[in-house]
């Protein structure tokens, strides 16, 4: 079996038993019955997507440095991949305040500065369709994504100091309310498992990139010729 | 010493610019009036609304503004390759983006102060009570929304569909300076007004974190 | 022209430049010595504006390097080139005079009043000096760009496409002007469309094509066919 079937294959069992973990083993929770169980789906994402916006970030800045292609490739697969786990946390959070507190959105601390994060990334990559010349995107687009991760701290920040004064639904509970020490095993052996799966979408998307670069180079290269 | 000397310089002619022009200030004010004449429109503006969403309503206004008044930054320079000929000149290249940044902040902060007294008219905000700490904080405000606006226009000149990339750059990069802004600026605006200082730290904090990594990375930025 | 103080070269090893995929200059290697003009031949995209742009030290090379080899003492500040380049890189907003200060100001030049007056009566714009260059005429538009260029007495000056769009008058000003600057000691290095008035000034002719050398005075080729290569 090829590396990448078998990395495949090994994230699908991770995930398999996150999910097993998620509903038979996590202990039922008192006041919000099967439900909350989404939790497990939701921050897992969350933290995951802080990952991959992170390794965007690093490769954003070793790009600056060694202005090396790929690093470029690593940067715009990790805000792809990134901008995905996110997208679930976004869809996730209304699914779970729907059957609880009966409305669909709440101006959640947490869910708005995800929100805000979203956009980011959003702009990150519609930057780079509007620059064409490869080297020019990859640079401008890498300082685009340095200053955008450094606003990400000063984001949340502001939104918890300052949202949260106002009353409102607080998905996943109070930040002070706890976990039973179980959910917290389970929690994080499924981002575990959503870590396996961003590596896996981050290398096919990596090596998608290269191919496109490699292919543009010999497509110049013909052309030229 | 150099860059000090070297931002005057570009600064007194970016001041001199547009004081024979004034196209950007008239603009800029004309635009941020029509934007709260449309606000009122929009809920009623009793005295008691007014203090509450007013301060947020002048600053959507101010970033609104700000990320129109900053497009012709950096495009100014292209017809004429003008920037080319301050790279070659400069012993700094940061003196570029302070002398910008800082011409950016004036221009806001003219236009912030033009427009409080009408707003305060318009909407039966009392202003004159806090006028220094109102100051502060739109100073604050805008220095933190010129750092980034003018580093975001330097990449969106390099781009296409221009006009409409740098707001989408700018504003969600401008989220936190929203939230801070308008909550000084509400307790301001409060029946029993008072200052907030950790949004006053929170603002300072804000344009100093950008203003570094502007001078990190901004040679970069000048890059061909 | 006050004389250059120090007389430098150009040295251009194995310069490429990329863009994405497409090679703008490729292997242009060559070393122009102290006091020699050099004309830049070639078509549209022939690399010419590029190779100019490095040696200005606005663009940076992919690979390669340029250097100003000088007979300078360690002591000596070496000063950059000079750059006239297609646009006119001034303000339209502002005056001569205000440009040149301005650039005079930021290159921290001593008494930079005295300096910007003398070039201004040097490339005749004395009497336009507080004119808005929103008003000038093309020719007079190169005069305050070759202007801004000399403001720190380079050693060597970049030009590209000099000549264009100058009448017959602001030629042979163009022509006396870089003969004068040539025979003083600068080293000069300009970029052509074909053979010309300008061209005739130079010692040295080399010919670009797609981003390569393709001819060379030095290596034997006759100057008229260098500057008027047919469009092969």
């Amino acid at each position: 079996m090829t590396k990448n079937a078998l990395g495949a294959l090994m994230v699908v069992l991770l995930l398999g038993v996150a999910a097993y973990a998620s509903f038979f083993i996590a202990p039922t929770d008192a006041k919000q019955g099967l439900i909350y169980r989404i939790l497990f789906l939701h921050v897992a994402s969350a933290w995951t997507g802080l990952t991959g916006f992170f390794i965007c970030f690093i490769a954003n800045l070793l790009y600056v440095w060694r202005r090396q292609p790929r690093w470029d490739w690593l940067g715009v697969s990790a805000a792809e991949t990134g901008l995905v786990f996110t997208t679930v946390v976004l869809v996730t959070g209304p699914i779970w305040a729907h059957p609880v507190w009966g409305i669909w959105w709440t101006w959640d601390a947490r869910l708005t500065s995800t929100f805000v994060l979203w956009l980011l990334y959003v702009a990150y990559l519609l930057l780079r369709t509007l620059i064409e010349e490869p080297d020019r995107r990859a640079l401008l687009s890498a300082l685009f994504g340095i200053f955008a991760f450094v606003d990400v701290p000063l984001v949340f920040g502001s939104i918890r100091w300052w949202r949260t004064q106002h009353p409102q639904p607080i998905i996943m509970g109070e930040p002070g309310s706890g976990l039973d020490p179980l959910m917290y095993k389970v929690l994080f052996f499924t981002w575990f498992a959503m870590l396996g799966l961003l590596i896996l979408l981050l290398r096919q998307r990596y090596q998608l990139e290269a191919m496109r670069g490699d292919l543009d180079m010999i497509q110049r290269d013909l052309e030229t010729a | 010493m150099t860059l000090l000397s070297n931002t005057s310089a570009l600064l007194g002619k970016e001041l001199r610019t547009e004081f024979r022009s004034r196209e950007l200030l008239t603009t800029t004010v004309v635009f941020v009036l029509i934007v709260i004449v449309l606000f009122s429109f929009t809920f009623d503006p009793t005295s008691e609304e007014s203090r509450r969403f007013g301060s947020g309503l002048l600053w959507l206004a101010f970033l609104f503004a700000a990320s129109l008044m900053l497009q012709p930054c950096f495009l100014r320079e292209q017809s004429n390759d003008t920037l080319s000929a301050v790279r070659l000149s400069v012993g700094d290249p940061f003196a570029i983006f302070l002398a910008k940044l800082v011409a950016n902040t004036l221009f806001l902060l003219a236009t912030e102060l033009l427009l409080l007294p009408l707003f305060a008219i318009m909407y039966n905000v009392p202003v004159l009570a806090v006028l220094p700490w109102l100051v502060l904080v739109f100073f604050l405000g805008s220095l933190g929304i010129s750092v980034v606006g003018t580093a975001l226009s330097a990449i969106s000149a390099q781009a296409r569909m221009r006009e409409l990339l740098l707001p989408l750059l700018l504003l969600p990069l401008l989220t936190p300076i929203l939230v801070a802004s308008t909550e000084v600026t509400s307790s301001l605006f409060d029946r029993a007004p008072y200052v907030q200082w950790k949004g006053i730290g929170f603002l300072a904090v804000f344009d100093l974190v950008f203003l570094t990594a502007l001078w990190l990375f901004g040679e970069y930025l000048l890059e061909e | 022209m006050t004389p250059p103080a120090i007389p430098t070269g150009v040295l251009f090893e194995n310069i490429e430049k990329r863009y994405g995929g497409l090679y703008a200059l490729r292997h242009v290697s060559f070393e122009t010595k102290p006091g020699h003009c050099v004309a830049l031949a070639g078509r549209n995209g022939s690399g010419k504006t590029t190779l100019l742009r490095i040696a200005a030290q606005l663009v940076r090379p992919s690979s390669g390097q340029v250097s100003f080899p000088s007979g300078a003492s360690p002591g000596e500040r070496r000063r950059s080139p000079g750059y006239v380049g297609h646009a006119t890189m001034v303000y339209d907003e502002m005056t001569a005079e205000e440009n040149l200060l301005l650039f005079a100001k930021l290159q921290a030049i001593a008494e930079p009043e005295k300096r910007v007056d003398l070039l201004l009566q040097e490339v005749g714009l004395g009497h336009r000096r507080k004119s808005l260059v929103r008003t000038f005429s093309r020719g007079m538009r190169q005069r305050v760009a070759i202007a801004r260029a000399l403001l720190h007495q380079p050693s060597v000056l970049l030009l590209d496409e000099p000549g264009t769009g100058l009448d017959p008058q602001g030629v042979d000003w163009l022509k006396q002007t870089l003969i004068g600057l040539r025979d003083s000691g600068c080293t000069i290095l300009m970029s052509l469309h074909g053979e010309s008035e300008i061209s005739s000034i130079a010692t040295r002719a080399i010919r670009l094509d797609a981003g390569v050398m393709v001819a060379d005075t030095a290596a034997g080729s006759p100057m008229r066919s260098v500057m008027t290569f047919a469009d092969a």
